[in-house]
């Protein structure tokens, strides 16, 4: 409790500065294959749709709601797109379309939450199986690949003769984006405030309703682009696109430094978080780990970001009754 | 009507005797020199204002609270209670202003949950248990049934259920927190008659109450608290209301509420019939600059649920608000903001704080926009902001930057205070202004409502506090069930007159009497 709201954590962020260089020497000793550009490429790229879900996901936690259905707004855009373009609309009507929809999908959960004062968990777990539902129908199990070339192409390709991929770019004005007004702006700071105590919130004319609508239409925004990113870069519009995101989104935010009660994290925190598990899914999967201890790997961190701080409260809380006492 | 005089025989011993009890909450002290003597057969008064520890106090003779030092004896023995059950076994029960009752099940169920007379067989035998809870009422003198289910008493004949209890339990120790904060005048009258029986039975009891006039019919003997001290003991008839008060303050009381006769100005509020379906109905009332209006009434009558309606975080069904003239959309707290209204509410932890956030930035939260530059928010601005309304409130904090949690209920309240006169408003509405804060930081308060009046401000001072609302108020609001049932000037106000009002009687004097 010592530090700060929204000051960057630091405690946490130096233990994640930590864990990164330990994830980069395992990754090194795991595989020689892991240091070099194109890998490094691939790491990056691999990074693109989680983080683009977690930028948003953090404010919307940080405001004590959470989003559940990030993951499978982004599989129905996925689909929306294929559909579209079969239909021969041409390729800027299709992106439009579908950034109109997931928009909507987060309309529609912002709408369900906020008018009705319901649970963000229920009605998200809700609209997770909703639109992956929908995603479902639009596309059944067949995939579209024939999209045009010059744009899948930018999916799987570097800025010049950096090893920077090109989608990787969007992340970056977006991750700038998302930091600036979490961290500085007065709509962020009343993030904070309502995920801290709403009620006081609204007391001090705060338009908490208002902010937690944008929260969901952005986050709904967010993943239908996760979702065209995903298709460009596999090429592929699937109805299964995505599925299962929502579960490293949330462990990376938590993983982050985020309060899974609200009011306290930062985005830099997320960030760091962010790099961490590409850079570990990554040294795993070089060194032909299986999917099923990536899965592992994610629920461990995940527990352990609302486990930890837990725990270092509870030494520190009798610390200092100890200290209490010996005064006494 | 005096309280019959104390007689006690020689040799007798107290019945409860605790001294010098401390007890701290991490680095709160709340409780500090606890001491009291209570004899069979007396009515004790316990006064204090809120936060002086009188809580803390009860709580550790109940069991609850273990004490971190002192000494407590009971009939001469001394005791030492682990656990509530410790106390319940010593002959000690607390009557508490909410009962906890099971309202499902009857009366005599109640009093006897978890102790039920059983046959042979391990059957409840329902019929004795109703046969003893009924004669116990009857003893009491109340008309109650023991078969009728808890659920649609009155908080009253709660209370005379867990009286009944704890007679049940043979108690000889009653203590009583506050029984009569929500009863009306004939019940407690009846609260009282029970009192005396049981006193004349030789029952201890220790009676906690704000209402001094209760005191002073009641209670043979006195103990005031301040500030986690017992400050003062008294038989009743050594004390007059100004010394109970002035003791209770610690302090002489013209210099304890500043009171400034200022000239009032324009109407800076006027609300008309406002009302609420079931929880307030055709309120109408003015406040113009300069003035302190309070609003009195009990807890209960639908005062700060008027106060939220203003600001807009309660919903209303009819009336308006006029903020200097101009009507004020309601139920939007931003636009009440922005009229000029500001809302200190009743309980700062829950609605006046965002305790995890540090004091900067809670201080800031009414004033966003204004500390913006290009969108964004000029860390320097709301730094100066906080330690500026810090300097003139004389807020205590080792920086701005530490959590509003790890401030003490004072300093809290300054936090919040400044937050909302950061805004500028023309009508500042306070809630409680002084719940649960030290002597010292409420005199800090009354200083900076007073300043606020004289520089044009119009406060309505929501108070339960009887000495706050006579010492601070120019004139004098009641409420009683929903309804504004008196408005008094601050020249013919006392506390009996008050009192009437908020319990609901017509008040001949009162202008806009119901």
């Amino acid at each position: 409790m010592s530090t700060a709201t929204h000051k960057p954590h630091l405690g946490w962020e130096v233990m994640l500065v930590a864990v990164l260089a330990a994830a980069l020497v395992l990754g090194r000793s795991l595989s020689a294959d892991f240091l070099t550009t194109s890998n490094i490429a691939n790491l990056l790229a691999d990074f693109t749709e989680i983080a683009l879900m977690a930028l948003p996901m953090t404010l919307i936690i940080i405001a004590a709601d959470i989003d559940l259905s990030v993951a499978s707004i982004m599989g129905m855009s996925s689909s929306l797109m294929g559909v579209l373009w079969h239909m021969g609309l041409p390729m800027p009507a299709v992106i439009v379309l579908c950034l109109v929809a997931g928009t909507l999908a987060g309309v529609f959960n912002g709408v369900v939450i906020v008018t009705f004062a319901l649970p963000s968990l229920a009605v998200t777990i809700g609209t997770l199986a909703l639109f992956r539902g929908v995603s479902y129908l639009l596309l059944g199990d067949q995939a579209i690949a024939d999209f045009p070339t010059a744009l899948t192409t930018f999916g799987i390709s570097n800025v010049g003769d950096t090893f920077i991929p090109q989608p990787f770019v969007i992340v970056i004005v977006a991750a700038i984006g998302f930091t600036v007004l979490l961290q500085a702006t007065a709509f962020g700071r009343s993030l904070y405030a309502i995920g801290s105590n709403q009620t006081a919130a609204r007391f001090s004319g705060i338009n908490v309703s208002r902010a937690r609508l944008i929260l969901y239409v952005v986050s709904g925004l967010m993943s239908a682009l996760a979702g065209i990113i995903y298709t460009l870069r596999f090429s592929s519009a699937r109805g299964d696109n995505g599925e299962g995101f929502e579960l490293s989104v949330v462990a990376a935010v938590l993983f982050g430094g985020v309060s899974i009660f609200g009011g306290k994290g930062s985005l830099p925190g997320v960030l760091l978080s962010l790099v961490i598990i590409a850079v570990l899914k990554n040294a795993l999967t070089l060194s032909d780990v299986s999917s099923e201890v990536l899965t592992i790997v994610t629920g461990v961190l995940l527990l352990s970001s609302v486990l930890v701080p837990n725990l270092v409260n509870r030494w520190r809380d009798a610390r200092q009754q100890k200290a209490l006492a010996a005064h006494a | 009507m005096s309280p019959s005089p104390l007689n006690l025989a020689p040799g007798t011993t107290p019945r409860l005797e605790l001294r010098n009890a401390r007890k701290n909450f991490g680095a709160v002290r709340a409780l500090e020199n606890g001491t009291l003597t209570l004899w069979p057969g007396e009515v004790h008064a316990l006064l204090g204002e809120n936060g002086a520890g009188k809580s803390t106090l009860v709580k550790i003779l109940a069991g609850v609270h273990q004490p971190d030092g002192g000494e407590l004896r009971v009939d001469g023995q001394p005791r030492q209670f682990a656990r509530p059950s410790d106390a319940i076994d010593a002959g000690i029960a607390v009557i508490y202003q909410e009962p906890t009752l099971f309202p499902e099940l009857s009366i005599a169920e109640n009093i006897y949950m978890g102790r039920q007379p059983l046959d042979r067989f391990g059957r409840i035998r329902a019929e004795t248990m109703q046969h003893a809870v009924q004669e116990m009422l009857a003893s009491l003198g109340v008309n109650l049934q023991a078969t009728q289910s808890v659920r649609g008493l009155s908080i009253a004949d709660q209370q005379v259920v867990e009286i009944a209890k704890a007679l049940s339990l043979n108690a000889n120790v009653l203590i009583m927190d506050e029984p009569t904060a929500a009863l009306s005048r004939p019940e407690v009258e009846r609260l009282f008659a029970i009192a005396e029986r049981l006193r004349a039975a030789n029952v201890a009891i220790l009676f906690i109450t704000h209402r001094l006039e209760e005191v002073f019919r009641l209670a043979q003997r006195i103990t005031i608290m301040r500030d986690g001290a017992a400050v003062h003991f008294a038989e009743t008839h050594e004390m007059t209301h100004d010394s109970i008060v002035s003791r209770m303050v610690g302090r002489d009381l013209a210099s304890y509420y500043p009171k400034a006769e200022v000239e009032p100005g324009e109407i800076a509020l006027a609300v008309r019939r406002l009302t609420r379906r079931g929880v307030f109905k055709d309120i109408s009332f003015t406040v113009r600059r300069g003035e302190i209006v309070a609003l009195a009434g009990l807890v209960g009558a639908g005062r700060s649920e008027v106060a939220r309606a203003i600001f807009g975080v309660d919903p209303v069904d009819s009336g308006d608000v006029q903020i200097k003239g101009k009507s004020l959309l309601l139920g939007d707290p931003a636009a009440a903001v922005r009229a000029g209204l500001a809302l200190v509410p009743e309980d700062r932890r829950q609605q006046g704080l965002a305790l995890d956030m540090s004091i900067a930035h809670n201080a800031a939260l009414t004033v966003l926009k204004r500390l913006v530059h290009w969108g964004l928010i000029s860390n320097q601005s709301e730094r100066n902001l906080a330690q500026d309304w810090g300097r003139k409130l004389k807020l205590k904090a080792h920086s701005m930057d530490v959590p509003a949690s790890t401030l003490s209920g004072g300093n809290q309240q300054k936090v919040v205070l400044g937050k909302w006169l950061a805004t500028h408003p023309d009508v500042l509405i306070i809630d409680e202004p002084t719940r649960g804060i030290d002597v010292g930081a409420k005199a800090e308060v009354y200083q900076t409502l007073t300043e606020l009046v004289k520089n044009g401000m119009a406060v309505l001072m929501i108070s339960s506090e009887l000495p706050e609302v006579l010492g601070m108020a120019d004139r004098i609001l009641v409420m009683n069930e929903g309804r504004l049932t008196a408005d008094i000037p601050r020249a013919q106000a006392d506390e009996a007159r008050i009192m009437a009002a908020a319990l609901g009687q017509s008040d001949p004097h009162s202008r806009s009497a119901a």
